[in-house]
């Protein structure tokens, strides 16, 4: 709830509000002047509290801390990846990839989904088969869904045919378990209720990349420019705050809203695999999603539609195409439950879901 | 009440939005995305226009939600298709009255109906008195910038929802005074001109690339077949036009005039100028898609007829026709353009219209 604005606010995956602890993490680096990069004590100081806080997120994911460079954000961090390990051998996507992923690799093979929007490994192995190593870019869970991909299996299958993986861990990251090690992550600190403005980019190793950005030769020369230091210890802070949050609690909550949403004649994308506890997409069929946006907006509730871009203006679905939506695709809102929701704020949407239902939908 | 305003990212929007926000309404701000240039924008970059962002600049300084709507789809196979094919037949369509039609009164509005809004308001040029039989569309007081021409073909049902706060104000000057009372950045931004989805102002090429199999030159022939020249393409031409024929009057001794456009041969057809108006001269025109926004009684109504975005009104009696058409009965005869609008008016109140066929006469 934004008491100022008389909001809900139910839109986590557009960015998470800002945990107490990341509040607190960011104030504390904005009281430290120096530059890492400067040999002087006060560099040395921020530096201490920069590596402190890399190794806190190469911990999480287990991982040494030479493997982490951090970026402004998820979407350098994807495109950092695919510069550094797709340039020399073919590029392999997910069919429901964010566009952080899909704009980076513009000529990449898209892999198909199933109705769940699930990659199917066998396919993958079949693909990378005929094909040979490639760099293979699978998100952990999907931005608009929740949907978890079965990385596991892909890892597996990635590491017999020698292809690189990367995951687009933004929307899993802090929100489920992470236990792959063979692959680069890429992770965004306002997803996971740090400030906007940090990333970081999970390599499987030390080793040097070809750099987008040289710079100064901060990173290791992987990613030049100065740090956000406040910005990289909030995330750090709001990773593990994330990890440790009720996220059984947060289910029981999402649970309440896809019951309503079926209700109400609604479907549910995705329901019966495994997904994020947060997410649900909610296809009204008949209704069009900016018509849901603008009426649930204007009632102050906030949501979204898969894909907005910009200039805010929505558009169908790629993911929902993907996974066999004609007008469907079209006609979905996500609802992504933030971590400090409360059953009031559930219940308020419900009532608003269900009027807008029963007033909008075409029998 | 809850309003919704459509808004260009104009001034003349721009100023509704502000003064029935002013007035206490509930303002809800929609911009349409129309159609993307393509020019400044490489694939995949953003949408957004200079004017949308102007929109939502004022939707944002004045404090009301503001939408984007993709309509470009619907855009594409409503105004600028039909447009295009227009142009193949040779007749000279009038797609601000498509679009109007429906993108904005049809789709628009019935979002706005189903966002619970009691009235949609836009920044037209045009008068709605409330009279005994509901709403009636008038021409507005600055004449200048009438667009009732533009607007006949809006329901009598649109009508009633529709709001034009601007038909009543003197002339643009005070709008841009407004603008700048309202503290709106845009007040000296400059009107739009011509046919929004045509950038360069050459339709030509737009058509030209739409419709590629009318593309190329070809030859300018009389009526009896006799080759008097070449063109550049069919779809740079329209009935009535003397422009672009070259030296071909000098030639013949006498101004020449384009009669025909005979598409699929790419041949242009001239003929003397002052002998072809007398032959295309009409005292009955027949017309199609008509929109009364009146009862019409079927013995016809005495009324005055435009032909043309800027003419002058000319005596008839029009009659409803079975099947959505209208007959034409001209005082004086007059040279209509097939493709183009007709429209009814009684004083300054509009009546109804429709587009004029090609034809008998």
């Amino acid at each position: 709830m934004n008491e100022a604005l008389k909001t809900t606010y139910l839109d986590a995956n557009a960015t998470e509000p800002l945990r107490p602890a990341a509040r607190q993490a960011v104030l504390d680096g904005m009281m430290l002047s120096g530059n890492p990069s400067s040999v002087h004590a006060d560099g040395r100081e921020a530096r201490r509290f920069l590596e402190e806080a890399r190794n806190r997120i190469s911990a999480g994911f287990g991982r040494i801390s030479g493997t982490c460079v951090f970026t402004s954000g998820g979407t350098e961090a994807d495109a950092m990846a695919i510069h550094a390990f797709g340039r020399s051998r073919p590029v392999l996507i997910g069919g429901t990839e964010h566009d952080a992923i899909r704009k980076a690799a513009p000529d990449a093979e898209v892999l198909g989904v199933d109705r769940f929007g699930l990659l199917d490994p066998e396919d993958l192995r079949q693909r990378l088969h005929q094909i040979g190593p490639a760099l293979v870019c699978v998100m952990s869970a999907n931005n608009e869904t929740g949907v978890l991909s079965p990385l596991q299996d892909i890892e597996a299958v990635c590491r017999d045919s020698g292809s690189h993986l990367h995951v687009d861990a933004v929307q899993g990251a802090g929100r489920v378990p992470f236990t792959l090690s063979e692959c680069s992550v890429a992770i965004s600190g306002h997803k996971m209720g740090g400030p906007k403005g940090a990333g970081a980019l999970l390599m499987q190793n030390e080793d040097p990349i070809d750099a987008l950005t040289i710079g100064g030769g901060q990173e290791r020369g992987r990613r030049g420019g100065t740090q956000p230091l406040p910005a990289i210890l909030g995330m750090a802070a709001a990773f593990e705050e994330s990890r440790r949050q009720d996220w059984v609690r947060i289910d029981v909550l999402r649970e309440q809203v896809e019951q309503a949403a079926l209700e109400c004649g609604a479907r549910v994308a995705g329901r019966g695999v495994p997904r994020l506890p947060n997410t649900s997409c909610l296809i009204l069929d008949g209704v069009s999603a900016q018509i849901q946006l603008m009426t649930l907006d204007l009632g102050g509730f906030c949501v979204s539609a898969g894909s907005a871009c910009s200039s805010g203006k929505v558009s169908s679905s790629h993911v929902l195409t993907a996974m066999g939506e004609t007008e469907g695709a079209s006609q979905a809102i996500r609802v992504s439950l933030p971590w400090n929701v409360e059953e009031d704020h559930v219940v308020a949407f419900c009532k608003a879901y269900r009027e807008m239902a029963a007033r909008l939908k075409k029998q | 009440m809850r309003i919704l305003v459509a808004m260009s990212g104009g001034v003349d929007s721009s100023v509704v939005a502000a003064l029935l926000k002013r007035q206490g309404h509930e303002v809800i701000g929609a911009t349409l995305q129309l159609y993307d240039h393509g020019q400044a924008s490489k694939p995949g970059a953003c949408c957004a226009g200079r004017d949308i962002m102007d929109a939502r600049a004022v939707a944002d300084k004045l404090g009301f939600p503001h939408y984007v709507i993709d309509a470009e789809s619907r855009f594409r196979d409503s105004v600028i298709e039909s447009f295009a094919d227009s142009y193949a037949r040779g007749e000279t369509p009038v797609p601000c009255v498509a679009c109007n039609q429906g993108v904005k009164f049809t789709d628009l509005l019935g979002m706005a109906r189903d966002l619970g809004c009691e009235a949609m308001a836009t920044g037209h040029y045009v008068r709605r008195v409330e009279g005994d039989d509901g709403a009636e569309m008038h021409r507005p007081v600055d004449a200048d910038r009438d667009q009732s021409w533009f607007l006949f073909a809006t329901t009598r049902d649109q009508l009633e929802y529709l709001r034009f706060p601007l038909g009543d104000v003197p002339d643009k000057a005070h709008v841009r005074a407004l603008a700048e009372e309202l503290g709106l950045e845009i007040a000296a931004k400059p009107d739009s001109q011509d046919i929004c989805f045509v950038p360069t102002g050459s339709y030509a090429e737009l058509v030209e690339k739409l419709r590629p199999e009318i593309q190329g030159e070809g030859e300018i022939v009389d009526e009896e077949g006799r080759v008097l020249g070449r063109h550049e393409g069919v779809a740079r031409y329209t009935v009535g036009q003397s422009k672009r024929l070259g030296d071909i009057h000098t030639g013949v001794g006498e101004r020449q005039m384009v009669t025909r456009i005979d598409v699929p041969r790419r041949r242009i057809i001239v003929g003397p100028r002052a002998q072809a108006i007398e032959a295309e001269n009409r005292r009955t025109v027949h017309l199609r898609n008509m929109n009364w926004l009146i009862d019409a009684s079927p013995e016809g109504v005495h009324c005055g007829v435009q032909i043309r975005a800027r003419e002058k009104l000319r005596d008839a009696v029009v009659r409803p026709l079975e099947g959505g058409g209208a007959v034409v009965e001209l005082t004086e005869p007059a040279t209509p353009a097939p493709g183009q609008a007709c429209v009814l008016y009684d004083g300054s109140r509009v009546l109804g219209g429709g587009f004029i066929v090609a034809g008998e006469s």
